[in-house]
């Protein structure tokens, strides 16, 4: 019983620590780099439980604000290679369980 | 306009007809009169009238209108007519019969075998001939070839649709009957109109959109010439492609929960680094003496720069100063040998800093651990022109820029280093205030500083000195100023206590003031010196020229009282080895060396211009230097001469500028001197001037401090046995 409560609250403190968006890997200058980090962030809080609308909204911003053809991944586990341009690649983690790949490939 | 060519054919015919009428008259009336079929023409001179039945009068009228305005060119040859004869007409009717046409022509006939008169004769003369291309569109010929060409034109889509109607068959029958029809025609050359009009009548030419010209068919010719086409390039160019590059990875949950567990554990690593390695770095900075005033706003990657920039500065310094550096080190002034007594001083380096250009030298200090280094206070000493002051602290390594910089609103008037702490500074300000700089931090302003609460001066502080550490291990340093009080500063966690030692109270001076108040004058103190022996003991120069012996223990009484100058004393000074003698030099001119239990100057030495500052040199207790207002040094070595200065010489780059401080280094025969220009120099003491007794032979020579006394007893002696017998 005990082992389970400490589980548990192991996981809420798991939960409540890993909750910041940690930037994996990302050549994005620093200006472009915070704005696609929040928007991923909103993204993903607005649409906590629908990972292909979360990577709608991000792609449809991202193509407004840095021009087309923006491509983004979301999900739990997933494995991928990518071509990507130059200066246009992030890939974070969030919420302590999802994966997010946002790349431009024109 | 399948006129024009027919209408010239006739123009020409009638030019022919007659040369002589004026063509513009008659392109005019052809123009007008074409078109009915009529042709009237009016010769002025009437050699030749053509006159149709009917002659629009009209026409006439408005013909010699047109005419009116011109003027007739008349051939010289012209008959001169009277107007009567003008006027005659003469009727001549045009036939078609030639007359130059032979009437009689007879051939021979070879079956009758006579002459027979031939009754044919052609009529015909012909002028001129053209032969056109075009054919009217009216005519015959024309409206055959329409016919022809429409029927052309109608064949292929016949030809293509699938259907072919009896109408089209017919047709095309009668067409073909028509350019048979119409091939007889030519080749008989005979205008038979007959089936043409039938063709005419069955079938019209048809309308068609566009009007098409007309050839004539045998004398035709069609001529085309084409422009060169300008020669078609292609040109092709390709964009840089972006550039791109491969980025693959794996996310699965056991990954995103690493990823997170490790970035955890580096913040907090980092949490806890951050204040130890601030402090530490803070320390490293201070121990390796870095700039103190530009290392505030540095990131730590421009601090681990600094330190090889240091050294490449240092190292850019010595190739620069390479020779000074070789003079200060083995140059020994050869001369010395021959000149006997007298030495030189030789300039080494020249200290001088842009921000401190304008600031007085106003005091001078080495750092008693560190041999290359030293303090240059700047403030000032006009009254008038008091600014800001600052705080210079240089080495002999690095002669083009100070090591440490502090700058203060008011200027600089004193400065000590702590023996036993080198890194604390005691600086004296010209406003009253005393405060400590810590070379170890940063910061450019000082760490402890006194304020008008803490009972600070209220006039210049001149002098400051570190005293030993108090029953309690708090440091502490004494300050004298010119409102008459010493003041021993305490520092007591980290802040600075004052207690006022004593106050200069001028004895016999004490007015009556009103309301029955006594007021004392107090002396203004502007230097002192403590005795390095006797812990109380310490001597203080005032501005009226008298130096007070006083102990620390007594606060309101003076040990002795020495009326030691005229002008105010600028420095007093124990001898380093003899415990009774003292220095002391002021702006009368003079410099005296006392012994403290007797009242008169053991030697005076008048230097011809007020003395600013005069220091006991380390190595010998006979040598000491005085520097003037008149930019001079003066170095004197009593036990080589009583009487006079062993070396005087202009140490200054200008004339104007006044020498304010000189300081020995404790260590190298090296003076430095500084003037109220800002400028600092660095001088080395030939051997003359550092010369110690010779080596006898078989004698050990005796060192020690013990050998110094003795040297200044024994000249004291010579002093003060006349004086004492002169006493008794």
């Amino acid at each position: 019983m005990a082992d389970t409560g400490e589980g548990k609250k192991e996981e809420a403190d798991y939960k409540r620590l890993h909750s910041f968006p940690l930037i994996r890997h990302t050549d994005m200058p620093e200006e472009m780099r915070v704005e696609a980090m929040e928007l991923c962030v909103t993204a993903c809080e607005k649409y906590a439980t629908n990972n292909e609308s979360a990577a709608k909204m991000i792609k449809e911003m991202m193509d407004k604000k840095f021009g087309s053809s923006w491509h983004v991944v979301i999900g739990e586990g997933f494995g991928f290679e990518i071509t990507h341009e130059v200066k246009n690649l992030l890939y974070m983690f969030f919420g302590g369980s999802l994966a997010v790949c946002v790349w431009k490939c024109s | 306009m399948a006129i024009a060519p027919y209408r010239a054919t006739r123009l020409q015919a009638v030019r022919s007809l007659g040369d002589r009428l004026d063509r513009a008259k008659l392109d005019l009336q052809e123009e007008r009169q074409y078109h009915q079929g009529l042709l009237k023409l009016y010769p002025k001179n009437g050699t030749l009238e053509v006159i149709d039945e009917d002659v629009s009068t009209e026409v006439g009228e408005g013909l010699d209108e047109w005419a009116a305005g011109k003027i007739l060119v008349k051939p010289p040859d012209q008959l001169e007519l009277t107007e009567a004869e003008l006027k005659e007409e003469f009727t001549r009717i045009l036939t078609a019969n030639n007359p130059h046409a032979p009437q009689n022509i007879v051939r021979y006939s070879f079956k009758e075998r006579t002459y027979k008169p031939i009754s044919y004769v052609d009529q015909m003369a012909i002028h001129f001939s053209l032969n056109g291309n075009m054919i009217l569109k009216d005519s015959d010929e024309g409206r055959r070839q329409n016919a022809r060409l429409s029927i052309e034109a109608e064949k292929p889509p016949v030809e293509d649709s699938m259907i072919i109607s009896e109408e089209t068959e017919i047709k095309d029958e009668e067409s073909t009957e028509d350019i048979q029809a119409a091939g007889e025609e030519e080749a008989e050359e005979a205008g038979t109109a007959e089936v043409a009009e039938a063709a005419e009548a069955e079938e019209p030419p048809p309308l068609r959109p566009r009007e098409r010209k007309l050839a004539n068919q045998f004398n035709f010719i069609e001529r085309a010439s084409k422009t060169l086409n300008n020669p078609l390039r292609d040109r092709a160019c390709q964009s840089e492609p972006t550039p791109c590059k491969n980025f693959s990875a794996t996310a699965n949950q056991w990954e995103i929960y690493d990823a997170y567990v490790e970035e955890l554990q580096k913040m907090e690593k980092s949490k806890e680094k951050e204040k130890p390695r601030a402090h530490i770095a803070k320390k490293e900075e201070k121990r390796r003496g870095r700039k103190s005033t530009s290392l505030e706003s540095q990131s730590d990657d421009i601090t681990k720069v600094s330190k090889a920039a240091k050294i490449m500065e240092r190292m850019v310094n010595q190739n620069t100063f390479d020779d000074i550096a070789q003079d200060f080190k083995y140059f020994e002034d050869a001369s010395d040998e021959y000149r006997d007594q007298q030495g030189t001083l030789l300039p080494l380096w020249k200290f001088q800093y842009d921000k401190t250009k304008r600031l007085a030298v106003t005091a001078i200090s080495w750092n008693p651990k560190y041999k290359d280094l030293f303090a240059v206070g700047y403030g000032s000493y006009d009254f008038m022109k008091q600014s800001r002051g600052m705080l210079l602290l240089y080495t002999m390594k690095n002669p083009s820029f100070p090591e440490y910089i502090f700058s203060s609103e008011s200027g600089i008037m004193c400065l000590d280093i702590h023996n036993a702490h080198p890194h604390l500074v005691a600086v004296g300000f010209y406003d009253g205030n005393v405060a400590i700089y810590n070379l170890k931090k940063p910061s450019s302003q000082p760490s402890y500083k006194s304020s008008a609460k803490s009972g600070k001066h209220t006039d210049p502080v001149w002098q400051v000195k570190w005293q030993k550490d108090d029953m309690d291990n708090n440091l502490n340093f004494f300050s004298v100023s010119s409102d008459g009080r010493i003041v021993s500063w305490t520092l007591v966690k980290n802040e600075l206590v004052h207690t006022d030692v004593i106050k200069l109270s001028v004895e016999g001076t004490t007015m009556q003031g009103p309301e029955g108040l006594q007021l004392q004058t107090l002396g203004c103190g502007t230097s002192f010196d403590f005795h390095k022996k006797i812990d109380y003991l310490f001597l203080v120069g005032t501005e009226e020229g008298k130096i007070y012996k006083c102990s620390k223990c007594y606060s309101s009484q003076f040990l002795d009282v020495f009326e030691a100058h005229h002008m105010a004393v600028d420095a007093v000074s124990w001898n380093p080895y003899h415990m009774k003698v003292f220095i002391s030099c002021s702006s009368d001119w003079t410099v005296k060396i006392w012994d403290h239990t007797i009242k008169t100057p053991m030697f005076i030495y008048d230097l011809n211009s007020a003395v600013g500052d005069v220091a006991w040199s380390p190595y010998s207790s006979t040598v000491f230097a005085a520097v003037t207002t008149d930019g001079k040094a003066h170095v004197f070595d009593l036990s080589v001469n009583k009487y006079e200065a062993i070396c005087t010489q202009v140490v200054v780059a200008k004339k104007k500028n006044k020498i304010t401080h000189v300081q020995f280094n404790p260590v190298y025969p090296v003076v430095i001197i500084g003037d109220d220009r800002g400028h600092v120099t660095c001088l080395k003491l030939s051997p003359n001037l550092r010369r110690m007794p010779k080596e006898k032979k078989g004698q050990e020579v005796k060192k020690g401090p013990e050998v110094e006394i003795a040297k200044l007893d024994k000249l004291l002696n010579l002093v003060r046995e006349p004086a004492g017998q002169a006493g008794k």
